[in-house]
């Protein structure tokens, strides 16, 4: 056999392999979305509308309203993400832009780090020192609220927030800066008025991102929010307890019998969920996209 | 050689210079006069751009690097401890070697720097949108366009919109690295051409992008090779008779 059919064939194998673990990804993930759509769509049938988009959710009493769950989800992400933007863009240019060599040798890891910590030890810490400090601070009559929530999916979404921001910034090339110090800019002027706007689409993007991660999020909510089903549409609700979508499926699936209604209503969350993820990472997507189009960056 | 004149706009002394212990630098000492185009070629890597960003200081926030000697500016060393920096680099305009529109629309552009420097009178504004944009031969072609995207310019018309971007901040002295090396011969012409009514009011050093250049734009030319100044005569002697045989070789095509 000739050396060059060998390689050849090598190549075949080797490309045949990422194809098949290429195509088997977005097969999965197909199918997790097939087996969602099978056990969630139901509910759409079962509850009359009225009910499934009502304000009470109350299974018990066949009272299906997801629309509580839904906002309360939105309600701590947002707060989450007003909190995190700024913190996580601040640090993001100290850690690219202002920071001396040695500190960002520090700073890095140990931001990567904070990435790792499992949400249920954030949680915990939510609960022991985060809700009685909020209790106290903002005088809520219990510290498991909406915004003891936010605050800890602020903690949670900063790492990928502040990475992600520090690349964008870090794309943002040599020149841009030489020519807007050339102009006479200041430091702080170069970064805040040629640097982040340059690296514009990548922050959004990590806000994005950082919301995709903090409206998934189950564990460390489901601990520190309190976990009552009630429509936040006051002013105060933010220092009140809420129930996001994901700790209903997270409290409730273990005990619902399979089939019933309730069963299919958890699942329908689920598709709700899945949809608004989708739709933030699409945006996500097409910020990017629409960046590369234009050509802002070079 | 001719390093000393009467009343330099710029006078640099000594200057060596070092990137992590790298002398790209050695004892340069040369003036420059105002009011003409005083040219710094040789071959790559040979220094000019670090003698330009000198200048401007806008290597100061490169790391590791070692500056020794002096830099002057109408006598004022500009390195000296107080002087105001941004206000030093809107006196000492740069341009750079590839043209890089900042995002946003033409006349954006051209504001930036008055911008930055806090002016927000309008009919001001408007007015150095058409004074720099004239200054740099680019007004016929934009003025029907001002609000549309820089980066929608061709290569020339960038360069000069840059060239138009540091001319809005008036500056005393314009540094042109290497302004046309990505232009077209029309392009080129007429960045050069516009050089002949800019040194009317100020004071231009360039790095040129050829031999040729240096000799069609050049009042006084300085010719540095790898770190060291060659050679600087007044005039374009320096490309009929080159004193030093190294600039010989070089202006006639032996080496670089
Ligand atoms: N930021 C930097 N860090 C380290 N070394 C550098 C840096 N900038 C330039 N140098 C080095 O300094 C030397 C001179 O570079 P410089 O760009 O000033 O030369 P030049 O004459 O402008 O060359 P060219 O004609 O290619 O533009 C080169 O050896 C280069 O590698
Ligand atoms: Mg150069």
């Amino acid at each position: 056999m000739r050396k060059g059919s060998m390689s050849g064939w090598g190549e075949f194998v080797v490309e045949t392999l990422v194809r098949v673990a290429g195509f088997s990804a977005i097969g999965f993930v197909l199918l997790i979305f097939l087996f969602l759509l099978r056990e969630g769509v139901p509910a759409f049938f079962e509850v009359v509308p009225g009910n499934l988009f009502g304000t009470r959710w109350y299974p018990t009493f066949d009272l299906f309203g997801t629309l509580p769950l839904v906002l309360g989800s939105l309600l701590i992400t947002i707060t989450a993400i007003v909190i995190a933007l700024p913190l996580g863009v601040a640090t993001a240019v100290f850690v690219r832009e202002v920071a001396p060599n040695w500190a960002r040798e520090i700073l890095k890891p140990m931001i990567e780090v904070l990435a790792g910590i499992p949400s249920v030890v954030l949680g915990f810490f939510g609960m022991t020192l985060v809700a009685p400090f909020v209790r106290q601070v903002f005088g809520a009559p219990t510290g498991l609220t909406a915004f003891t929530g936010a605050l800890i999916l602020a903690y949670m979404a900063l790492p990928t927030l502040i990475s992600v921001a520090e690349d964008a910034l870090d794309a943002v090339p040599r020149s841009y800066r030489d020519a807007a110090l050339a102009m006479g800019a200041t430091q702080w002027q170069t970064i805040w008025r040629v640097v982040v706007p340059a690296a514009r689409s990548g922050i959004v993007t990590a806000v994005l991102l950082g919301m995709g991660r903090a409206i998934g999020e189950t564990m460390a909510v489901m601990m520190v929010t309190g976990n009552a089903a009630r429509m936040p549409l006051t002013l105060d609700s933010l220092f009140r307890p809420i129930r996001t979508m994901t700790a209903t499926i997270a409290a409730e699936m273990g005990e619902v019998a399979q089939g019933s209604t309730h069963y299919h209503a958890l699942f329908g969350i689920g598709i709700i969920l899945f949809v608004l993820t989708f739709v933030i990472n699409l945006t996500a997507a097409s910020a990017l996209f629409q960046k590369r189009r234009r050509g802002g960056l070079r | 050689m001719l390093t000393e004149i009467a009343n330099p706009k710029i006078r640099i002394e000594h200057v060596s210079y070092a990137y992590d212990g790298e002398m790209v630098l050695r004892d340069v000492t040369l003036d420059v006069p105002a009011n003409a185009v005083t040219a710094f070629f040789g071959p790559a890597g040979g220094g000019k751009t670090t003698l330009l960003r000198l200048i401007n200081r806008l290597n100061d926030l490169v790391d590791g690097t070692q500056m020794t000697g002096r830099i002057s500016l109408d006598g004022q060393d500009v390195y000296a401890l107080g002087v105001n920096i941004p206000q030093l680099r809107r006196r000492v305009g740069m341009v750079f070697a590839l043209p890089l529109p900042l995002p946003g629309t033409i006349r954006e552009n051209v504001l930036y720097g008055p911008r930055l420097a806090g002016e927000r009178d309008r009919s001001r504004l408007e007015e150095i949108v058409v004074r720099s944009l004239r200054q740099a031969a680019l007004w016929d072609e934009v003025r029907d366009r001002l609000d549309g995207p820089a980066s929608a310019l061709s290569g020339g018309q960038q360069q000069r919109l840059c060239i138009a971007r540091s001319l809005a901040l008036e500056p005393e002295v314009l540094l042109l690295d290497e302004p046309t090396s990505g232009l077209d011969p029309i392009s080129t012409g007429k960045v050069e051409e516009s050089l002949l009514e800019l040194k009317q009011h100020y004071t231009i050093i360039i790095v040129p992008h050829s031999v040729q250049q240096a000799a069609r734009v050049a009042d006084h030319a300085a010719f540095i090779l790898m770190g060291d100044l060659i050679e600087y005569q007044p005039g374009k002697k320096i490309f009929t008779t080159p004193r030093d045989k190294r600039t010989e070789d070089y202006v006639t095509g032996r080496f670089g």
